[in-house]
């Protein structure tokens, strides 16, 4: 088995059918889980119908809108209308080429595995945009600005929030990231930079409370209300392989990714994963959507800072403890009553009108 | 390390030939028959609710996004610069820590007088 995989070609067949079988068997999986749990919390049922407890829903869905008419509105762009799909589908799928399932099964171990992700993952909003755009409708392209002044926006404090890590582990390759957990997963050590990546990453990729670029109550559908048939789904279909995308990053660089007793790795990693997908979910019924001022009040005027005063905390605990010795305790006490006291003290100055100047700094 | 780049880049290929293939298959089904095509004036107009669109689509940006997206340029490059510190931290001890925290404060100056402008306002 290792000297095939020692063959470059082999490697790179298996990973590519494994991370596109994967990508799309995951997403049908997100999709009935989000259904499913909606359904529950909100005293309902979901889809129950097609199959056993409506597993196959999904399978039915994709058959259905994949016979759906394709319709092109008159007045679009129709190049970047078709275009559009393309350009937001094939990053999302690039993401999947860094994350670790098990010790080194990656397609690629980059050294700048962290990096890239973002790098990548952030040309899909210019899909996004295309759509928008291309539809040459009111709703979409007010989604479409909406979704550019939010990535713009929630980039920082996402990528900040990583920085952290970095700090701890480091390396910026993912499987490097995960090795440095052994002793402790970095959500014990980070808890201020979970809570910002977490947040950061709903509003990277559009969930709930931060889907303002959708806003079916004033946008009907934001970017794809003029898309039906397959370029439909495949717009559905970035949007979970991106949730699910960020669940993978968020289980390997904070909750240990593939380490774990008793089970094996792979299964560790795909608990992580979906147990991540969960909690966006419950997210997602639990809270109310944002008003756009709120929503750049909070990356602007609330993680930022945060994250920026995060990074210099865990740059100040690793020079002074290089290399502490077992579990790092003072350090995990520490650093939670750093994130309780800065949470608390920022949420103080956001309750007068978000940050406003005219009522906080006159 | 060029193979691992090598792996990603024919990923790509890969990743985009399935994309493609999602977005000509029903274009492909249309001529056998399966998926339906008729189009009609109604059908391909622009969507609204229940009325013509009046005027053009395709306006001009509103100036506050320019305000946030200038001040992302600075943040980017105040980011990049932190995550080779971040990589090399344990290597450089403190006197890293001191340059860092010096760059941070000089971005932090340009962002709290952008702040107290009033940029960061959604008006």
């Amino acid at each position: 088995m290792t000297e095939l995989f020692a063959n470059p070609w082999f490697h790179w067949a298996f990973y590519t059918v494994l991370l596109i079988s994967f990508a799309l068997g995951a997403v049908m999986g997100l999709i009935y889980i989000e259904r499913r749990g909606m359904g529950r919390m909100q005293s309902r049922l979901g889809p129950n119908r097609t199959g056993p407890f409506g597993l196959l829903q999904a399978v039915a869905d994709a058959v259905k809108v994949l016979l759906k008419e394709d319709i092109v509105p008159a007045n679009a762009d129709k190049v970047v209308h078709w275009l559009a799909p393309i350009v937001a589908f094939v990053p999302v799928l690039l993401i999947f080429a860094v994350v670790p399932f098990m010790n080194g099964a990656m397609l690629a171990d980059l050294n700048i595995g962290i990096l890239y992700v973002f790098a990548i993952g952030s040309i899909s909003s210019v899909g996004i945009f295309m759509a928008g755009w291309s539809s040459s409708n009111k709703y979409s392209l007010l989604g479409a600005m909406r979704d550019v002044a939010s990535i713009v926006s929630y980039e920082i404090p996402l990528v900040l929030a990583i920085i952290g890590v970095v700090i701890l582990a480091g390396s910026l390759s993912t499987n490097e990231i995960v090795k440095a957990q052994a002793n402790i997963p970095f959500i014990l050590l980070q808890p201020l930079g979970f809570i910002i990546f977490f947040a950061a990453a709903c509003a990277e990729i559009n969930r709930s409370p931060f889907d303002l670029l959708e806003a079916d109550s004033e946008l009907v559908a934001g970017f794809h209300t003029e898309y039906s048939g397959m370029k439909f789904a495949m717009f559905y279909l970035v949007e979970y392989a991106e949730a699910l995308a960020m669940c993978a990053i968020i289980s390997t660089i904070f909750l240990g990714g593939w380490q774990g007793p008793v089970l094996p790795p792979w299964l560790w990693f795909l608990v992580k994963t979906f147990g991540m997908f969960y909690v966006m979910v419950w997210t997602r019924t639990t809270f109310p959507r944002v008003r756009i001022d709120q929503l750049m009040a909070l990356a602007w005027k609330f993680m930022l800072p945060l994250a920026l005063i995060n990074i210099v905390v865990t740059a100040i605990e690793v020079v002074i403890w290089p290399t502490p010795a077992g579990l790092p305790w003072v350090l995990i006490i520490v650093n939670f009553a750093v994130a309780g006291i800065l949470i608390v003290t920022w949420s103080r100055l956001m309750k007068y009108g978000w940050g406003r100047v005219e009522t906080t700094l006159r | 390390m060029l193979t691992d780049y090598g792996y990603v880049a024919l990923f790509g290929v890969v990743a985009l030939l399935l994309a493609l293939s999602m977005v000509l298959i029903p274009f492909a089904l249309r001529f056998i028959g399966v998926v339906p095509h008729n189009p009609n004036s109604v059908k391909t107009s622009t969507f609204e609710c229940g009325m013509e669109t009046i005027g053009k689509t395709w306006v001009q940006f509103n100036f506050r996004y320019y305000f946030y997206a200038l001040l992302f340029v600075a943040m980017d490059v105040l980011i990049i610069f932190l995550y080779p510190f971040a990589v090399g931290l344990r290597k450089l001890g403190s006197f890293g820590l001191t340059a860092a925290i010096i760059l941070i404060f000089i971005v932090l100056v340009g962002y709290v007088y952008a702040w107290k402008k009033r940029t960061l306002e959604w008006k």
